[in-house]
């Protein structure tokens, strides 16, 4: 493959579910080394297009390609050692433990060299997950956090140069938002390229090198964070006033911080 | 009186639901264990089982007249001048056929517990052995030969794939089944079954009926070898295919979209085990009626050793379906003297409270099957 070939690309991808256009026209690249956030109010169409760049659906119209080749191309078993996937919910129908979920992680390099890797790589996503204390304990037990790491120890176990992940931080405390972010960062800088769907503005503003600001089925805003967490532009989106504050950093380059304006919404009222 | 609520009642229902898997390394040996032992109670329900009736036949002889078919003179033979011949022509073809269907029947519900992800879908339970025996029934009620000996297993198939397929559409919604949808199905389904055979016995004439009455029970009374030889080429390939799916059932725990991006074909993989359970379903309801429950109580039981992981659970439930549905038959047989007792009333006296359990359990622990 060429260098500086995009991993993930989404050409005017378009969904529809009936009368309801959910993706209207989307355009996306994703290049190796580059963590990109996907943020945006609630319905804006952000899970649907992470469903579009996983394969699960084919658009209406469009096209999505993962190493320049057409997701519905592919072989299940083959695109899955390619890109890996974190859904939003987690639940599991047996009471399998942690380290067994985690291991289902390998699944896709049964059969092959790398399988030989597997106990190393599950005691390796699950020490990066901070999950290794769980190991025995069944997962339907766990709390919402400890599902999500347990999960997303397994998305790593998967060992995959695409990094596709739904809302990773939902139901996670502060530290371990800020230590997943930072596996993801590293996996980036080991060559991975990597999608999340965030919430948090301010985790998207610290942890991507790219911001997708999506809204009503559209790309609305799409470059480095200073260049889309602008905030007329935010507000807006978000149909509320927001401002953005810089915190000085001791390196010089600044923290942007988003923040709802309640002041200016209480002069609007 | 003041009434206040007990604090410490809340804090035991809280801890209940929570049971911690042993490690690996301890489940394996003890799963190993426990197979071990499957194996040894296997081999001794068989001898004693074939001893046991109007002829006593003690367990040595029974041995010895095994050993001496493959041709190794080793042990006794039977002392009754008619030991023998009993033993080959009545007992084992009768304890090979409860040996193939309790395994049968374990490994469908096995599957389909998996496929559904729920741990109450049965055969029995969901109609689809119904299903299965409506189906047989029209076949001797209009008098259908068109597959020789294989037509009743035939007919049982068509009927247990139809049911399965419907309960399937009818009980799922967002790649899941909630239990109370499930159920509920499986009372629909076995009441327009149920209708079914009743029609089908007003239709038939007075043997057709008794053949008919004979499903409801189920029973392993008219086992014969060349029944035996239709039901084990269906039963080894439809348990074969199960093995081979037990990696990607484990996968689909996690939910369709997750399954799918680990690289398993989910829509391939239901629709074929789909035909496996209603393949198996229809080897066991064939020659033997309706025998509920043993798809649920035994893969439960064997879950709770092995754990969930599916080989260990289909291979575990294999043997263990086996030796149940054999020592189940040892009993009907027995229990009363000079009577058969119905082997399908006895799976249910005892699976039906041990269904029940299980619904209240899964109450206790908010729906959740987790």
């Amino acid at each position: 493959m060429t260098a500086g070939m995009s991993v993930l690309t989404a050409s005017n991808v378009v969904v529809r579910y009936g009368a309801a256009e959910v993706l209207a026209g989307v355009d996306l690249r994703v290049d190796r080394g580059e963590l990109v956030a996907l943020v945006g109010p609630n319905g804006a169409g952000k899970s649907t297009l992470l469903a579009m760049l996983s394969g699960d659906q084919e658009p209406t119209s469009g096209t999505v390609e993962i190493l320049g080749r057409p997701v519905a191309e592919w072989r299940l078993r083959a695109l899955a050692r390619e890109r890996a996937m974190l859904t939003q919910e987690q639940r599991i129908a047996f009471p399998f433990s942690a380290r067994e979920v985690v291991t289902m992680g390998r699944a896709p390099w049964r059969g092959r060299p790398e399988e030989d890797l597997d106990e190393l790589e599950v005691a390796a996503a699950m020490h990066t997950a901070e999950v290794t204390h769980l190991a025995d304990r069944a997962f339907g037990s766990m709390s919402g956090g400890e599902k999500g790491r347990t999960s997303y120890a397994r998305v790593l176990a998967q060992q995959t140069g695409v990094l596709l992940l739904d809302e990773p931080t939902a139901s996670l405390d502060l530290r371990h938002q800020e230590t997943l972010l930072d596996s993801v960062r590293s996996r980036v800088r080991e060559g991975a390229a990597a999608v999340a769907v965030l919430h948090d503005l301010n985790l998207a503003a610290a942890w991507s090198d790219r911001i997708v600001l999506l809204h009503q089925g559209r790309v609305v805003s799409d470059g480095p964070p200073s260049a889309v967490l602008r905030p007329e532009l935010l507000s807006e989106v978000y149909d509320h006033p927001i401002s953005v504050i810089t915190r000085p950093g001791a390196d010089g380059q600044g923290d942007l911080l988003v923040l709802p304006d309640r002041h200016a919404q209480r002069s609007l009222l | 009186m003041t009434a206040t609520a007990s604090p410490v009642s809340k804090v035991s229902t809280a801890n209940r639901g929570r049971r911690t898997p042993a490690p690996p390394a301890v489940r394996r040996t003890r799963a190993t264990l426990f197979l071990t032992g499957l194996v040894v109670a296997l081999v001794a329900v068989v001898l004693v089982s074939a001893g046991s009736g109007q002829l006593r036949i003690a367990p040595d002889e029974v041995a010895g007249s095994i050993l001496h078919r493959l041709h190794l003179d080793l042990g006794p033979m039977p002392s009754h001048p008619r030991g023998d011949a009993t033993l080959w022509t009545v007992r084992f073809p009768r304890i090979a056929m409860a040996l193939l269907v309790g395994a049968t029947l374990a490994v469908a519900g096995a599957l389909m517990q998996g496929v559904f992800g729920n741990p109450l879908a049965e055969p029995g339970v969901v109609g689809v052995s119904s299903g299965a025996a409506a189906a047989a029934a029209a076949a001797i009620v209009f008098g259908l030969g068109f597959a020789g000996a294989w037509t009743i297993a035939a007919c049982a198939f068509v009927g247990g794939l139809a049911t399965t397929l419907l309960v399937y559409l009818l009980s799922r919604s967002d790649g899941r089944t909630e239990v109370v949808t499930l159920v509920l199905t499986g009372i629909a389904v076995n009441a327009v079954a149920g209708a079914v055979l009743a029609l089908l016995m007003f239709l038939g004439d007075t043997q057709a009926r008794e053949q008919i009455v004979f499903w409801q029970l189920g029973s392993l009374g008219g086992s014969r070898w060349q029944y035996v030889w239709v039901v084990a080429p269906i039963a080894a390939a439809g348990i074969l295919v199960a093995f081979l799916a037990a990696g990607s059932l484990d996968l689909l725990a996690l939910g369709e979209r997750s399954a799918r991006h680990l690289g398993v074909h989910v829509e391939r993989l239901r629709i074929v085990l789909i035909v496996v359970v209603a393949l198996l379903t229809a080897a066991a309801v064939s020659f033997c009626g309706i025998v509920a429950f043993v798809g649920l109580v035994v893969p439960h039981l064997v879950r709770m050793v092995t754990g969930p992981s599916h080989l260990m659970l289909l291979v575990g439930s294999c043997l263990a379906g086996g030796l149940v549905l054999a020592v189940a038959d040892l009993v009907a047989r027995t229990l009363v003297a000079y009577a058969d007792l119905p082997l399908g009333m006895l799976t249910s006296l005892v699976g039906g409270p041990f269904f029940f359990w299980l619904l209240r359990r899964a109450r206790r622990t908010a729906g959740g099957w987790a």
